[in-house]
């Protein structure tokens, strides 16, 4: 069992004829994903070069038209990957990928409002994110595929790099992943901490969970109340930039409006308060969470 | 992006915001010879003289004053312009005031505070508003929250009149201040809206006797990704007020924030770039830079890097560390040995690299016979990066 992608997902790749969107769907058909369609507009019938394989659409209603794609990943560059993302849920596309870093918030408030407004069923992760891989199965972004081994941590993070990090770490200890899903740093972004962590609640194949905060915000410290209240499988977590120079907040505005919250100390400390292992270092996440399990055996 | 509270307003009045009468002077020359346009426009003696740099706080550390008369502001004009000015938000060493902004002085009847910014929690930019204007708004924040009224804007309709109006009568405000109000808050949010603001803060907002609402501050922060539609915002930027190796890194599109330590960085991933501060940090070492180089960098990138993180005298040691996902480790092998080729390497450079293309990145580096100190995994490069700044490590 996992979470988001698996054997059934079958991906449509919006972007595929950039570089980058070139480069990963390679990538991707390495690993087994079934990637099933390519959409970049003006070149519907083309080939890309070395995925001649796999079909170009103009649009993404074409792509699931012909060939059920169910999953799209957005690897479109920031001032269309509003618009991508988007055109995606009107096309039907379940669940939406978007790796695009640099997208302006005005752009993302309004994709989020959209969702929420007309498209309840559809999962957005991202932007800015290095997707979600179920490890032996499916990878949907950017991750390098090698260090993953299936298995039952669930993996959720804010940070791209950090993500791989846990993972090379889980696996260096012979512990699988479930899922690892990575949600992005942005400030308006669709899955946060709360929902993959339902999730992999509700996942049987998913035994435990890592997770992975920043700095800034308070989702965090709601996450540290939920996994109190809702959670009963072993969380240990880390958060990063703690020793971060002040001078980063926005004037008075962003202290105002996260109450004070948002150090790494106060998300320490939440967590902390809700019972959940936290590692002191980036370098020893994975150990910190195979102590939490040898300690429940 | 930041910008100076003169350039805010210049931004105020093309939409409409009202703001006091006022004239920008980059000497202190200019300033003077303001003075009596300002007093001519406004028809009144008093004139407010305020030093023009991007830090909070500069009330209290003496950069703003109010003169009742010409020769009142011209020593406020030679008091302010060229001192080093101290705020909460400068740091100990200060920012030496190259601008000043002479603005006609007001009856003001009340102070209050206005700001705008997303609110992460819900996806929508939000006003705030308090009557407890003036400095101490982070203290009403903590202690009386009920007193910071809070409306969030709905992407679909914007900024609608009724919110105005709430906004009026919890601020106390009637009559032709609502009225004008009305006015103030539509012009407002269309410019937060239209030139993609990230942060939009008055502090104070205030009322007029004779019935009018102005912004007498104006602090403006842009959201870098959407620079691309505000190509004539770069135009506004002040290098005084950057320093040499941010801007630098700004033109090749790096993350960068100069540190007071020894030990240089370069990571790409801003959460792996601040955990490698952390760890650097817990291993009893100092970082002298934030450098997240991102996830598509190219090899001319990555040269740009190592190039500023050199740049800094006070770097006695290196630490690359990549875990490559979109960037591709041959990309930084090649990167940093083009980097160390035209430069040199006076420093020890201890390099950990994993994820994407790493055999290949490994191989590069071997092969180029440079003095670089592989490390195993990041507590290792962490270890033997803060021993080679020490000098126990070569």
């Amino acid at each position: 069992m996992s979470v988001l992608v698996g054997h059934d997902t079958k991906l449509v790749v919006q972007g595929m004829s950039g570089a980058a969107g070139a480069f990963h769907a390679k990538q991707m058909v390495e690993y087994g994903t079934r990637v099933v369609a390519g959409v970049t507009p003006g070149k519907g019938g083309a080939k890309v070069a070395g995925l001649e394989q796999v079909p170009m659409y103009d649009t993404v209603e074409e792509a699931v038209t012909h060939t059920g794609a169910n999953t799209s990943v957005v690897y479109v560059p920031p001032p269309f990957a509003a618009d991508s993302i988007l055109e995606a849920a009107a096309a039907g596309i379940r669940l939406i990928i978007a790796i695009t870093e640099g997208i302006p918030a005005r752009d993302m408030v309004k994709v989020k409002y959209v969702l929420d407004r007309d498209y309840k069923g559809v999962i957005l992760v991202g932007p800015n994110c290095p997707g979600v891989i179920t490890p032996g199965q499916c990878k949907v972004g950017i991750m390098p595929g090698y260090i993953h081994k299936a298995g039952g941590v669930g993996v959720v993070s804010r940070s791209g790099t950090l993500t791989y990090e846990i993972v090379h770490q889980l696996t260096a200890l012979g512990l699988g992943q479930s899922t690892a899903i990575g949600i992005g740093g942005d400030p308006v972004k669709g899955t946060d901490f709360i929902d993959a962590l339902q999730w992999f609640a509700e996942d049987s194949g998913t035994s435990s969970i890592f997770m992975i905060g920043e700095i800034g915000g308070d989702s965090e410290e709601r996450a540290a109340q939920f996994i109190k209240e809702n959670i009963k499988k072993p969380v240990a977590a880390f958060i990063g930039g703690q020793t971060a120079p002040p001078g980063k907040r926005m004037g008075h505005a962003g202290a105002i409006i996260s109450g004070g919250k948002g150090a790494a100390s106060d998300k320490i400390a939440a967590l902390l308060a809700a019972g959940i292992a936290v590692s002191p270092t980036p370098a020893e996440m994975g150990k910190t969470l195979a102590k939490v399990l040898s300690a429940a055996t | 992006m930041k910008i100076h509270e003169y350039q805010g307003k210049q931004l105020f009045q093309k939409y409409g915001v009202p703001v006091p009468f006022g004239i920008a002077a980059m000497t202190a020359e200019e300033a003077i010879a303001a003075i009596p346009k300002v007093q001519q426009e406004s028809g009144g003696q008093v004139v407010v003289v305020k030093a023009q740099i991007h830090a909070g706080g500069r009330g209290k550390g003496g950069g703003v004053k109010v003169a009742k008369d010409t020769a009142a502001a011209e020593a406020a004009v030679k008091a302010i312009y060229g001192m080093t000015l101290v705020t909460h938000q400068t740091g100990p060493e200060g920012k030496k005031v190259q601008r000043l902004l002479v603005e006609q002085g007001l009856a003001i009847e009340h102070e209050y505070y206005l700001g705008m910014l997303l609110d992460r929690a819900t996806g929508k930019v939000t006003v705030m508003a308090s009557r407890e204007g003036g400095m101490d708004i982070e203290e009403v924040a903590a202690s009386h929250p009920e007193k910071i009224l809070r409306e969030p804007i709905d992407p679909a309709t914007g900024w609608c009149d009724y919110q105005s109006r709430k906004l009026a009568k919890a601020l106390g405000m009637s009559g032709k201040h609502a009225s004008a109000l009305g006015k103030f808050m539509p012009a407002l949010t269309k410019c937060y809206e239209e030139m993609d603001c990230s942060l939009l803060e008055i502090n104070p907002l205030i009322t007029t006797k004779d019935g009018r609402v102005l912004a007498l501050d104006a602090k403006i922060n842009f959201d870098d990704n959407a620079m691309y539609r505000h190509p004539e915002l770069e135009a506004l930027r002040d290098p005084n007020e950057e320093e040499a190796s941010e801007i630098e890194a700004k033109k090749w599109d790096l993350s960068y924030v100069a540190l007071e330590g020894n030990i240089g960085c370069m990571v790409n991933g801003a959460g792996l770039a601040m955990s490698t501060m952390d760890i650097i940090n817990f291993y009893g070492g100092k970082p002298a830079n934030f450098l997240d180089v991102g996830g598509g960098a190219t090899a001319e990138k990555v040269t740009a890097a190592f190039k500023i993180i050199t740049s800094d005298p006070g770097v006695k040691a290196i630490f690359v560390n990549i875990f490559g996902g979109i960037m591709k480790c041959d990309t930084i092998a090649a990167g940093v040995i083009a980097a160390v080729k035209e430069v040199g390497l006076e420093v020890p450079l201890v390099v950990r690299l994993e994820g994407t293309n790493v055999e290949l990145g490994k191989k590069m580096l071997a092969e180029s016979k440079l003095n670089i100190v592989a490390a195993a995994d990041m507590a290792d490069g962490a270890q033997k990066v803060v021993a080679a700044a020490k000098g126990g490590h070569s």
